[in-house]
């Protein structure tokens, strides 16, 4: 197979996440969505690091993969506390950080 | 005793800086300790510095000692350094002695008064930049003592500052000051242009050796313009015309500050100055003749005020005024040590007189108008026979103090070739004398007039403030001895001689020698003038004591012109004071700086703000909407970056 349709198939599933970011209103929807832009860029990573032969793609997953965990375990928390506070899951309802 | 001339300022300073940091909680009779106890080892300490001069020969009578360089820069230097010469010998032992006594005094007169020790701190003060002001080796320290001592005098003018016209006064008397010191900075920037130096030492040098660039002037040249910048600064410092009107004013403050500074030392600071400078002025007719003419238009001028003022106070201030003329026209004659002379024994019947105004003011529990005073004389005996001898000292009686030294002023007039000075001089010696008997017989003799408020307070004022009168008026009876008059002495006038030294550099244009019996008849005639005066305020104002309404309303216009002072405060109100005050409310305040600085500063916030309101829409708290617009922003980067590839 061609490093192409990786890259494809990679870019369908970042601009699916960054679309569900932008449109869905439940933070757990959203946080899926990140997690799937996260995973969109891994996979483009691994397909690089098999095709040019280089280790350092797959290093660099690592690393996203931590900061994935971190970031769940933060936004989960925001998430536990907003629904805590607000009575709410829909960031529609969470705006009042403004001018 | 000479190496701890460092020690007599910095003991008032002492004093100043523990009543003053202290004070507050420390007991009255702390305070009166430390405050007299300074001035009075100052005293002492001058007393033997003093004694170390004498015992040199008159040609090394000029000690100069330097501490440390206080600003060195290029060229430029100016040293911690005193000089103790014959003149400020003479200012030393006046300022610490007479400033001594009336510390003492000051404990009876003040204990009463809120702020005590802050009173105390401001005197001690006072004597420490005085003293600076007098032992200071160049133009630089000198002008620092001369700015401390106007601080003081502002600081102690509104000592009542819960008073509004005391605070005023002390505005006045700071602000007419700066005008004269805009004159004697002017002075010494011209100085150090033009010798490279500011020690007195250095330049006098330079005047008197180099006398190829400083001939003596007959137009105008750069000493006559360094003369007069300096004079400028005198005439603020003395209270002369045009500057004296603060002085008066200056009553406000409590009765030893008059005494102290607008009596006996502060004021007369620019005589002393424009004596230090002899080589310069000597050198500059013009700027001298200026110095002669100021001084005894001012003396006339103060004195004919001073015939009808009914504040005791302000009678004496007018009579201040008029004093400092003579030694400005003693000095514009070119009699240096005359006019020193006079300030030194008008430092003590001035003295005198203030503190003793102090006393019949206090006895008669604050009343300062001596149309309601009369008759005190058997109530505060010890007062009025102290300054009776006062009143016949600034009159000029022999052999009291005054007698001598203003004689000399007259006759150095006469015999300098400055007749017009002479005659101008003996009839402000006639108004002297009739104005103080004036005083003397409305506050002493006569009918009684205070009020039965204060009759029942009326009481001979305490021994701390009777001994101070007594010692004055010793000194004004003796303090002429050390100056008598060649016709007198056999022999030449020691306190002159005792002056030399310091006036050794001043050139000194030829005078024809006339004769002692000349002199004689002269001093006669202003003896007799005195006398005259006492007569008419004796006819006045005790034989006739109606007259003087009758004299007032038959004479009214003039009566008037002099009541209200020339009308001077007024005019200058209408000419300086409301457009100074106008063109700064209108012009300064809502012109320039509401409109155009405030303006601009609200204007540039405004703008901000504006435009700030047609952006501030984007963070509207929606995290869906930043997220669009990041998303947005990236593939517009991403665009841009393939784009320019």
């Amino acid at each position: 197979m061609d490093i192409v349709h990786y890259l494809i198939l990679s870019a369908l599933l970042f601009i699916i996440g960054a679309v569900g970011v932008i449109f869905k209103r439940n933070v757990i929807s959203i946080f899926l969505c990140i997690e799937l832009m996260l995973n969109a860029v891994n996979l483009s990573f691994v397909a690089f690091s098999s095709f040019l032969s280089q280790v350092h793609g797959q290093v660099f997953v690592f690393f996203v993969m931590v900061v994935a965990a971190a970031e769940a375990a933060v936004g989960l928390a925001i998430t536990i506390v907003l629904q805590r506070n607000r009575g709410t899951l829909s960031v529609d309802d969470a705006d009042i950080m403004k001018w | 005793m000479i190496d701890f001339i460092w020690i007599i300022p910095l003991l008032p300073l002492a004093g100043a800086a523990v009543n003053g940091l202290l004070g507050k909680r420390l007991p009255k009779a702390v305070i009166s300790l430390v405050a007299c106890g300074t001035s009075g080892m100052a005293f002492l300490i001058a007393i033997g510095a003093v004694m170390d001069l004498l015992g040199r020969a008159p040609d090394e009578r000029h000690i100069l000692r330097t501490f440390y360089t206080w600003i060195a820069s290029g060229d430029f230097v100016a040293r911690a350094e005193f000089l103790l010469d014959p003149l400020s010998a003479v200012m030393l032992l006046v300022v610490t002695g007479v400033g001594f006594v009336i510390h003492i005094y000051s404990i009876g007169y003040m204990h009463a008064e809120n702020g005590y020790y802050r009173f105390f701190a401001y005197m001690n003060l006072f004597l420490f930049s005085m003293l600076i002001l007098i032992l200071s080796g160049n133009f630089l320290l000198m002008f620092v003592g001369w700015e401390g001592v106007g601080l003081c005098s502002y600081l102690l003018i509104g000592y009542y500052f819960e008073k509004r016209s005391a605070g005023d006064a002390g505005k006045k008397a700071f602000i007419v000051n700066r005008i004269g010191d805009v004159g004697f900075v002017l002075g010494i920037f011209l100085i150090f242009a033009t010798f490279n130096s500011l020690d007195f030492a250095e330049v006098f040098r330079q005047i008197a050796t180099e006398t190829h660039r400083f001939p003596v002037e007959s137009g105008v040249g750069i000493l006559t313009a360094i003369g007069l910048l300096l004079f400028v600064g005198a005439t603020g410092k003395s209270a002369q015309l045009p500057l004296y009107v603060w002085l008066p004013d200056a009553m406000e403050g409590p009765t030893p500050v008059s005494a102290l500074i607008h009596a006996a030392t502060m004021v007369t600071a620019g005589v002393y100055m424009v004596v230090r400078c002899s080589p310069i002025f000597s050198r500059a007719p013009i700027a001298l003749a200026v110095v002669a003419a100021i001084g005894i238009v001012t003396a006339l001028f103060a004195a004919t005020i001073g015939l009808v003022q009914s504040d005791i106070k302000r009678v004496l201030a007018y009579s201040t005024v008029s004093q400092l003329g003579y030694m400005f026209a003693a000095a514009g004659v070119g009699a240096f040590s005359a006019g020193i002379f006079h300030l030194m024994t008008h430092a003590f019947f001035k003295a005198l007189l203030f503190l003793g105004a102090g006393s019949v003011i206090h006895a008669l529990g604050g009343e300062q108008d001596l149309t309601r005073m009369g008759g005190m004389r058997k109530y505060i005996p010890v007062t009025h026979a102290t300054m009776f001898t006062a009143a016949l000292a600034i009159s000029g009686i022999f052999p009291l103090a005054g007698f001598f030294s203003k004689d000399e002023i007259l006759w150095s007039a006469w015999a300098h070739g400055h007749p017009i000075v002479w005659l101008v001089g003996l009839i402000t010696a006639g108004m002297t004398a009739f104005y103080m008997f004036r005083l003397m017989f409305l506050a002493f003799h006569g009918q009684e007039r205070f009020s039965d408020e204060a009759r029942h307070h009326l009481h001979e004022s305490p021994p701390s403030m009777t001994m101070p009168l007594i010692l004055l008026a010793v000194l004004s009876i003796v303090g002429g001895l050390v100056g008598l008059p060649a016709w007198l002495n056999l022999g030449s006038n020691r306190f002159f001689k005792f002056m030399e030294p310091s006036l050794a550099l001043a050139y000194q244009p030829e005078h024809e020698e006339l004769s002692h019996g000349l002199e004689l008849g002269f001093a006669g005639i202003s003896v007799l003038v005195a006398i005259i005066g006492i007569w008419i305020a004796y006819g006045i104002y005790v034989k006739r004591p109606q007259s003087a309404e009758a004299l007032a309303t038959r004479t009214k216009g003039l009566y008037r012109l002099l009541l209200r002072k020339y009308y001077v405060d007024e005019l200058y109100d209408r000419v300086f004071v409301n457009p100074t005050v106008t063109g700064s409310r209108e012009t300064l305040w809502k012109g320039i700086d509401m409109q155009i600085i405030d303006g601009t500063v609200n204007g540039v916030g405004r703008a901000i703000m504006a435009s700030a309101g047609l952006l501030k829409g984007v963070q509207n708290g929606h995290v869906r909407s930043y997220a669009a617009w990041i998303f947005l922003g990236a593939v517009a980067v991403l665009f841009g970056l393939l784009m320019l590839r």
